[in-house]
């Protein structure tokens, strides 16, 4: 059995602002080589807290209370900040989730695509330059030489998004995250976008953690998934099953609470209250004395 | 019945809850207390000058020339400060320029606000041709280099310090004009003051009743920067011989004179410098506590 | 319509000469002249004329590069002034260059420590800057580093001979650029405390401002997916968030600039630096007509100059406005 890409442990956080609530209560959760791992949950949940903690850049008010988590064995939180900035550069890549406020508007694309291969792969010049004109290919952008020399004003949000993706694989990342990254797209968009990034994962043999709020997604592109609820895992296993035959009553709530198209007339069911209830209990009864969050 | 509404209290009348609050929030940075201590003990100096001076300030004693400041070897008792080439006491003659200083600041300083917040308000409120007439003005105005500015107009009014001020005013209302004029712009869009219109107030009474109220903390904040300004352009033009008659005590002349003897006697013209340093130190802080108290965004 | 600017200068100055009190003439001629001689005199100068006529003299002489005599100096007025501009324009350029060199540093630096207590102090030491104008700081140096501590010379532009070493008078530029670096050193050792006086001011403002800027930006999303992909600090700080902090700091220090050629006037008197600002104050003292005509129209260019030159340099730092 070969050791897991990602390794999260117990990880646990506190909000050191409204009076240390907890973010994350023993959060574990592991991903292969090659997988497509999904965290899902609610906003506030805890999501990109956990992405945060991964990439080393947690905001000041959110502190870790004790966990850990490791890359191909490596003890991240370990690291110096040098360090880390070094493997964490060089493996893991981010697709974040606006990608209009994601691009530097003062510098065109092709050198904000450029910056990782210059940065770790020491590529400079003409030999950078390919290589992104290849990524964006890749991605599948018409006329890339133009978008190379754009500003990312001039570009549509589908296709910054595709700048986005490329330039995450551009250095054939261990471990790509997606944090939300069609959630700010048209609809028409998601679906190309979904795809893509599928195809270069299983191209490039990259692990994803793909973080959303969309079971639909996940069901589409997904491996495996975690799911969320108030900063504790409520249920974690391979889609199929998730989705099939879920154990957890937050899990079954969420999955009847979807849209269904194929049932037209049908009222949206939200979520009950008992099970709002009972969830809370659960996590209470781990942890007492502390202050409800979310 | 308009004129009747006219008597009715502004519909956005500033309550006296937030404005206890925003003085509150004044008083509470130490730096603000400091400076505004300062003025008052200079105000103090300038208005009862000959009783806390030791000296004359124009009593010269050739005697008791360059007389280095109290702790430095060669000093004698009496002269806190020391005495320049004609054997004046510089503590006495530093108190009495309190006087000008203060003068110039507070009158100068009104004066070019007043000017300036017109015309910035009309400006500001009526836009098309004012505006644009306003703006072009402003733009010319600031083409000259003010020193030089003041410097004619002093020259063309004759020296004094009723030219001093009237050179101050005339060069900086357009500080005022343009921060006001913008201040207005963002006010006259404002909700309220659609409503007033609506309710048929005339033109003139909503930019006075309501626009002047709203605009009056950025205002209040940039007199105090002027009033520092005010005792800085004061300063150079008595440096330059241009302001009251050499009699009068000035920091400037004082500065102007010490130049002279520099080598031989610092001190007269160090002592005036630091006061000079002072003074705009502590307007600009209160300048700067006031932005701060009176700017919601700011305050962190 | 920055000619229209430069003509409405014009045209006040010339108004507020008129209205002055005190004959130029009479200033210049020896006592005990005849009426006579007074009148020639005036008449040479045009001083008997109608006003709109003598302006209209003038502005004709402008468009053909004559200035008229200076009625104090004796010279012409555009010889004058073209032997003394590169003087000023010399310690502008140095001023400006050390202001934003040292503003730019600061602000760098107190971004890359921001929430420390070293940030805060830069703040507390830059609130103090602010305060203190380019005349307090030149008296400032006066004493400090010309009488107590005489390290630097307190007056003067350079020795005498470097003048005829010289082609241009440009004298710092030239003598980098010929390699005479013993004249660069002399030159630039009178040129250190005016430079410094008038570029503190707008040091502090660009400190001030362009750190804000900075702040602004760091927290900026781009900034994080740059931080992600490995960045250092600096290379944050001074690559990505100073490329989009630089425009809208030069929006609203623009205008300094223009308060750093006017502070010329007094910098340089107080240095006996021998630029044109020096020769404004005394100019106006002797009610040199001439001469302050073709001072003002030479500050006022100076000062439409600068502000386009901001306005251009804002557009172009902003590629949405470059690429419409």
């Amino acid at each position: 059995m070969t050791a897991p890409l990602l390794s999260v442990s117990h990880l646990s956080a506190v909000s050191s602002r409204d009076g240390e609530g907890a973010i994350l209560r023993d959060v574990s959760l592991s991903v292969a080589r090659g997988e497509v791992h999904g965290i899902v949950g609610e906003s506030g949940a805890g999501k990109s807290t956990i992405v945060k903690a991964i990439l080393g850049i947690l905001p000041g008010g959110i502190r870790l209370t004790g966990g850990a988590i490791a890359l191909e064995g490596r003890d991240l939180l370990a690291l110096d900040p040098d360090a880390r900035r070094h493997v964490l550069g060089a493996e893991v890549a981010l697709i974040p989730q606006d990608p209009l406020t994601a691009l530097n508007p003062g510098r065109r694309i092709g050198g904000q695509l450029t910056d990782g291969m210059r940065l770790w792969r020491g590529l400079s010049g003409k030999a950078a330059e390919d290589r992104a004109l290849a990524l964006l290919h890749d991605v599948q952008m018409r006329e890339p030489a133009r978008v190379m020399r754009a500003y990312p004003h001039e570009l549509s949000g589908g296709m910054r998004q595709r700048v986005l993706i490329a330039a995450a694989f551009a250095l054939d990342p261990k471990l790509v995250i997606a944090d939300e990254p069609t959630t700010a797209l048209d609809v028409t968009v998601q679906k190309q976008i979904l795809r893509l990034i599928r195809s270069l994962q299983e191209q490039h043999g990259t692990g994803v953690i793909f973080v959303t709020h969309n079971l639909g997604v996940v069901a589409q592109i997904c491996d495996r998934a975690t799911l969320l609820y108030m900063g504790r895992v409520m249920e974690q296993e391979a889609t199929a099953t998730l989705l099939e035959r879920p154990r957890h009553p937050y899990t079954r709530a969420l999955i009847a609470a979807c849209p269904r198209y194929d049932r037209p007339g049908q009222d949206l069911t939200p979520i009950p209250a008992d099970v709002i209830a009972a969830c809370r209990a659960e996590i209470a009864s781990l942890d007492p004395g502390e202050a409800s969050h979310g | 019945m308009a004129e009747a509404l006219l008597d009715a209290p502004s519909p956005i009348a500033t309550s006296r809850h937030a404005d206890r609050n925003r003085i509150r929030a004044l008083l509470a940075q130490p730096k603000v207390v400091f400076a505004g201590g300062f003025i008052l003990f200079l105000i103090m100096l300038a208005v009862f000058a000959p009783l806390i001076a030791p000296r004359d300030p124009l009593e010269q004693d050739l005697l008791a020339g360059t007389l280095p400041p109290m702790g430095f070897t060669g000093a004698e008792p009496g002269f806190l400060l020391g005495t320049d080439d004609l054997g004046r006491d510089v503590l006495s003659r530093l108190i009495f320029g309190t006087r000008i200083a203060l003068i110039v600041a507070f009158v100068a300083s009104a004066l070019a606000a007043l000017l300036g917040t017109l015309l910035g308000l009309f400006a500001g409120y009526f836009r098309g041709a004012t505006d644009a007439a306003v703006s072009r003005l402003v733009e010319i105005w600031m083409a000259f280099p003010p020193v030089l500015l003041s410097i004619l107009v002093v020259a063309i009014m004759g020296a004094g310090v009723g030219s001093v001020i009237a050179a101050i005013a005339i060069i900086d209302w357009t500080r005022f004009a343009r921060v006001v004029r913008t201040e207005t712009m963002a006010q006259a869009q404002a909700d309220y003051v659609v409503a007033a219109r609506v309710l048929g107030f005339g033109r003139l009474a909503i930019l006075f009743r309501e626009v002047l109220p709203n605009v009056a903390p950025v205002l209040l904040a940039l007199l105090t920067l002027e009033m520092g300004i005010a005792v800085i352009v004061e300063a150079i033009l008595s440096f330059v011989g241009l302001s009251v008659s050499s009699d009068t005590p000035t920091w400037g002349g004082m500065i102007a004179q010490g130049r002279q003897i520099i080598h031989q006697a610092w001190w007269v013209f160090a002592a005036p410098l630091a006061a000079l340093f002072a003074t705009v130190l502590a307007f600009n802080q209160v300048g700067d506590g006031l932005r701060r108290a009176l700017d919601p965004v700011m305050q962190r | 319509m920055a000619i229209v600017t430069l003509f409405g200068v014009a045209v006040v100055v010339f108004l507020l000469l008129r209205v002055a009190p005190g004959d130029p003439v009479a200033m210049m001629i020896a006592p005990g002249a005849s009426a006579h001689d007074i009148a020639e005199l005036r008449a040479r100068y045009g001083l008997d004329q109608p006003f709109l006529v003598q302006f209209g003299i003038w502005l004709d002489g402008i468009l053909h590069g004559n200035f008229g005599t200076s009625i104090s100096l004796r010279r012409n007025v555009l010889e004058l002034l073209t032997e003394r501009l590169p003087a000023t324009l010399e310690l502008a350029i140095v001023a400006c260059a050390i202001a934003v060199l040292l503003g730019g540093a600061t602000a760098i630096a107190g971004t890359l420590i921001r929430r420390t207590r070293g940030e805060a102090m830069i703040d507390a030491v830059n609130g103090l800057m602010l305060a203190v104008p380019d005349f307090v700081w030149a008296l400032a140096f006066v004493l400090v580093l010309g009488v107590l501590w005489p390290v630097l010379p307190l007056s003067g532009r350079s020795d005498p001979s470097v003048d005829a070493a010289l082609s241009t008078h440009f004298y710092l530029f030239e003598s980098l650029i010929t390699g005479r670096f013993g004249i660069a050193r002399d030159t630039a050792a009178h040129m250190v405390m005016p430079a410094l006086a008038l570029a503190l001011p707008l040091a502090a403002v660009i400190i001030r401002i362009l750190k804000e800027a900075l702040s602004e930006a760091m927290v900026q999303d781009y900034v994080l997916v740059a931080r992600v992909k490995g960045m250092t600090e600096l290379r944050l700080v001074a690559g990505e968030a100073l490329r989009n902090a630089v425009g809208p700091t030069l929006a609203l220090t623009g205008v300094q600039f223009t308060f750093l050629i006017g502070g010329t006037v007094i910098v340089e008197r107080i240095f006996a630096y021998p630029g044109i600002g020096s020769m404004a104050i005394d100019a106006v003292i002797n009610r040199d007509l001439p001469l302050i005509q073709g001072l003002v129209l030479v500050f006022g260019a100076l000062f439409v100059l600068i502000n386009l030159a901001i306005d251009a340099g804002v557009a172009a730092l902003n590629p949405r406005l470059r690429h419409g």
